[in-house]
């Protein structure tokens, strides 16, 4: 008897709270905007804006990292690489599982409220894995993109559909695996396929109703700019699909994306030109979609060197000036730093090895050096970088991503032909193995077995300069990395591996201060936020979902 | 901490009382070309296949239920020998008829298929497995480090299933070739832990912060690295190239490739 008064205090004490924490759940474009001031969410894929997936919130020091204690962990229950990043409102969760289903999860317990689950189009065709990488949110509505292209609307506290609208046509092959990118009343999402012809484009939904707001090709079309950066038809099924979510700056009202690779991927001469605006970063006013600037990072690529990465944006003070500046680790092997009023290069500088080509001009474009047929070029298909959320540290002023150091592709260049729906490669590509017949390694890791070693590649998180475009230090791992980076304010950097290790790193100087296995891969960025006080942070690692925070 | 460090092999006792057996033979690279049939055969293969075989085969040799030309996959066939006489005599009650074929054009198409149909592939001699199997346990020292089917130490690869995961050709190169053929993750290691004990063996398993070995006296050893003073991976194999003859070597592949797993 003497536990259950207790428990019903505590009850209707709940209940109290929710019902003023629903009466303020909202999630108003004017909250998002300003995340920053509110650390106790995660509001935005990329955590804010900017990109820079820095937290202020700084309960979890160097000092007491150690003692974190898991707190939950809540099960897939599905298979396959697990690359979604949770969304957090106000203790509450919303994350993605393969294919397309979406959970509101109690940020505190892991218990879910809801799912959603879309099931796509049987014909739809993802090049390299079923993923989802997440939701976004506006209001009382979560947003979420599906592997047959189209994008979804669902009520944030019944979890029930609101609408459901074609982003693109499945049977050619396009699909959605970013989270969307809510700006003001809009929801703006690109388009996967660049392994099958598509003509890529970014496009903005009405957040009320997914009536179409803009759409704005990723490769002009005739009688636009720079179409003649391309031959004949080339352009119609040239690829340059945008795959991740991009960033937005809101005093310039532009919007940043990055831009896959042309098609067919590896045979760079049946396709001559540039190949505008593959492989490039385009700016886009966010309530037109007009093209203000754009950076092409690698013209007309022979390497699948998508620039899908993260637009991390900071206004520092860049060589004594003030500046509001765009950094950037490509695939292509190059660390760049740009303006981002006008898509200036101010500094590009190889972070690893590069043999495609042997530096950048003073405009930042690429010298190439294409190696002989049969040779291995550095870095390979799956890129010196790829999609793997960097972060940016104000407090370091260092940014902060996993390379692949050591790994390089022979490639193979041969004629295809554009069939709708199909996939149009161009050729194929093997991983430089360190002996014949030797097991090499590609995307993904299903084998808990390291058996091809360091020796094929290795990851190195590396802590960028963006005043020098140098290395500031880096720390090594055995197996090669597609994980993304999280830092705070208390100079932690949070990371992971394909190895399953949670790692906390002193982001100042690289040391190590403590880690977990976990056991999973982990392909993603870990999330922080905190409830009632209490400083969290979650990762994803193998099928898992694990939250930790610091013992009460 | 920085892992590689080559050249300094402290091999396990087993593996070196057999080096030395190998030395003793003076023991010298062959030359790659005896062991194969030449680029000029596949070529004249490619025709003979494609004329003759691929109407029913298919181009890439899979079309016929339980065969796979291309990989080597077959229902009877082991040897080259055994190729040459289906290919001349017919089988399967008929249904492969039989061809006759000169004889450069025989040897061809056995190169072709033994190429993996890559014109610029290579061909491998493929020989008697009941020969080469004695050669195995006998001259040729295999049995000396590797396993098979539960006889012979686990210092090396157990190649109980070696024949299902390697092809001829990556047979051949470990053979003739061993320095350049060694998987990475064979190489031999040596450990020294802050505890003063000295661990030789083969890596099974590794990530930034432990390694899992099998050392010299058969036990299953992980460690993590903080632990380790030194860590030292050999480019050196723990064996030489064989010194059998062409013909042997071909018979030793031929009963390596009888050897996938439970029977």
């Amino acid at each position: 008897m003497k536990l259950v008064s207790p428990i019903r205090i505590l009850s209707i004490s709940l209940v109290l709270c929710l019902a003023v924490t629903n009466a303020f759940a909202q999630a108003p474009y004017e909250r998002i905007l300003n995340s920053e001031d509110e650390p106790e969410n995660w509001l935005t894929y990329n955590g804010g804006y900017k990109s820079q997936r820095y937290s202020q919130l700084d309960q979890i020091t160097p000092e007491n990292v150690s003692e974190l204690k898991l707190q939950w962990t809540l099960q897939n229950q599905v298979f396959g690489a697990w690359q979604s990043n949770p969304i957090v409102v106000d203790g509450i969760m919303y994350v993605t599982e393969r294919p397309n289903s979406v959970m509101a999860v109690d940020a505190i317990t892991g218990r879910v409220f809801w799912k959603y689950r879309h099931v796509p189009a049987e014909n739809a065709l993802i090049c390299c894995g079923a993923n989802n990488r997440g939701v976004a949110v506006l209001d009382d509505k979560v947003f979420m993109g599906t592997l047959d292209a189209r994008l979804v609307a669902l009520d944030r506290i019944t979890g029930n559909a609101l609408w459901d609208v074609e982003v693109g046509d499945v049977d050619l092959a396009y699909s959605v695996t970013m989270a969307p990118l809510v700006v003001k009343d809009k929801v703006i999402v690109g388009v996967g396929g660049g392994e099958f012809g598509i003509r890529g484009y970014v496009a903005a939904y009405d957040a009320d109703t997914g009536e179409e707001a803009w759409k704005t090709y990723t490769i002009p079309g005739p009688g636009e700019p720079n179409h003649d950066s391309w031959q004949g038809d080339d352009w119609e099924h040239g690829g340059a699909p945008v795959w991740i979510t991009g960033s937005f700056d809101p005093d310039l009202n532009l919007t940043y994306w990055g831009v896959g690779n042309p098609g067919p991927d590896w045979n760079a001469g049946q396709r001559p030109g540039d190949n505008l605006y593959s492989d490039s970063v385009i700016a886009l006013d966010a309530d037109s979609g007009e093209l203000k600037w754009y950076f092409q990072f690698t013209p007309n690529d022979a390497y699948d060197y998508d620039s899908v990465q993260v637009p991390v944006l900071a206004d520092i003070v860049w060589r004594g000036t003030p500046r509001k500046i765009m950094m950037w680790a490509n695939r292509n092997g190059y660390f760049y730093v740009l303006d981002r009023v006008t898509g200036e290069f101010l500094e590009g500088k190889p972070y690893l090895t590069v043999n495609w080509s042997s530096g950048l001009d003073e405009n930042g474009r690429p010298i190439p050096t294409p190696q002989p047929e049969g040779m291995p070029t550095f870095p390979g298909n799956q890129g010196g970088t790829n999609w793997y959320p960097p972060s940016f540290s104000p407090r370091t002023e260092l940014f902060y991503f996993s390379a692949w150091q050591d790994y390089a592709t022979i490639y193979r260049a041969e004629e295809s032909d554009y069939e709708p729906g199909r996939a149009f490669l161009g050729g194929g590509f093997s991983v430089l193995a360190p002996a014949p017949d030797a097991p090499t390694i590609g995307i993904g890791r299903t084998n808990p077995i390291n058996n091809w070693t360091n020796e094929v590649g290795f990851a190195s998180l590396k802590a960028m300069d963006p005043q020098t475009g140098e290395e500031v230090w880096s720390y090594d791992q055995f197996d090669v990395s597609d994980s993304g980076m999280l830092t705070t304010a208390s100079d932690i950097l949070f990371t992971g591996g394909r190895e399953g290790y949670f790692h906390a790193i002193d982001a100042r100087n690289g040391d190590l201060l403590w880690n977990v296995s976990l056991g999973g891969q982990i392909v993603m960025a870990p999330v922080t936020f905190s409830v009632d006080g209490v400083q969290y942070v979650s990762v994803i690692s193998g099928h898992a979902l694990s939250t930790f925070a610091l013992p009460n | 901490m920085k892992i590689r460090n080559s050249r300094i092999a402290r091999l396990p006792a087993l593996v070196f009382s057999a080096l030395i057996a190998v030395s003793a033979h003076q023991a010298q690279a062959q030359e790659v070309d005896d062991h194969q049939y030449t680029s000029e055969a596949i070529e004249a293969g490619l025709q003979v296949y494609t004329q003759q075989c691929a109407l029913c085969h298919g181009p890439q040799g899979a079309l016929v239920d339980g065969i796979n030309l291309r990989i080597g996959q077959f229902r009877t066939v082991q040897s080259d020998a055994d190729l040459r006489q289906v290919i001349s005599e017919g089988a399967a009650q008929g249904r492969m008829p039989s061809f006759s074929l000169r004889a450069d054009e025989m040897n061809g198409v056995i190169a072709y298929i033994r190429a993996g149909f890559d014109p610029e592939g290579e061909a491998v001699k493929i020989g008697d497995p009941i020969r080469g199997q004695a050669l195995f346990e006998g001259e040729g020292q295999c049995a000396d480090c590797h396993r098979v089917r539960g006889v012979g130490p686990r210092t090396a690869p157990d190649l109980s299933n070696i024949g299902s995961i390697r092809t001829p050709a990556s047979l051949q190169r470990n053979l003739l070739d061993p320095a350049t053929a060694l998987l990475p993750i064979n190489r031999p290691v040596r450990l020294v832990t802050r505890f003063e004990e000295t661990i030789v063996g083969r890596r099974l398993n590794e990530d930034t912060y432990t390694v899992q070995v099998i050392d010299s006296q058969e036990r299953l050893r992980s460690l993590k690295k903080i632990d380790l003073v030194s860590y030292e991976i050999s480019d050196e194999p723990s064996k030489q190239p064989t010194t059998l003859s062409s013909d042997e070597v071909a018979d030793v592949i031929g009963y390596l490739l009888t050897l996938r797993g439970l029977e």
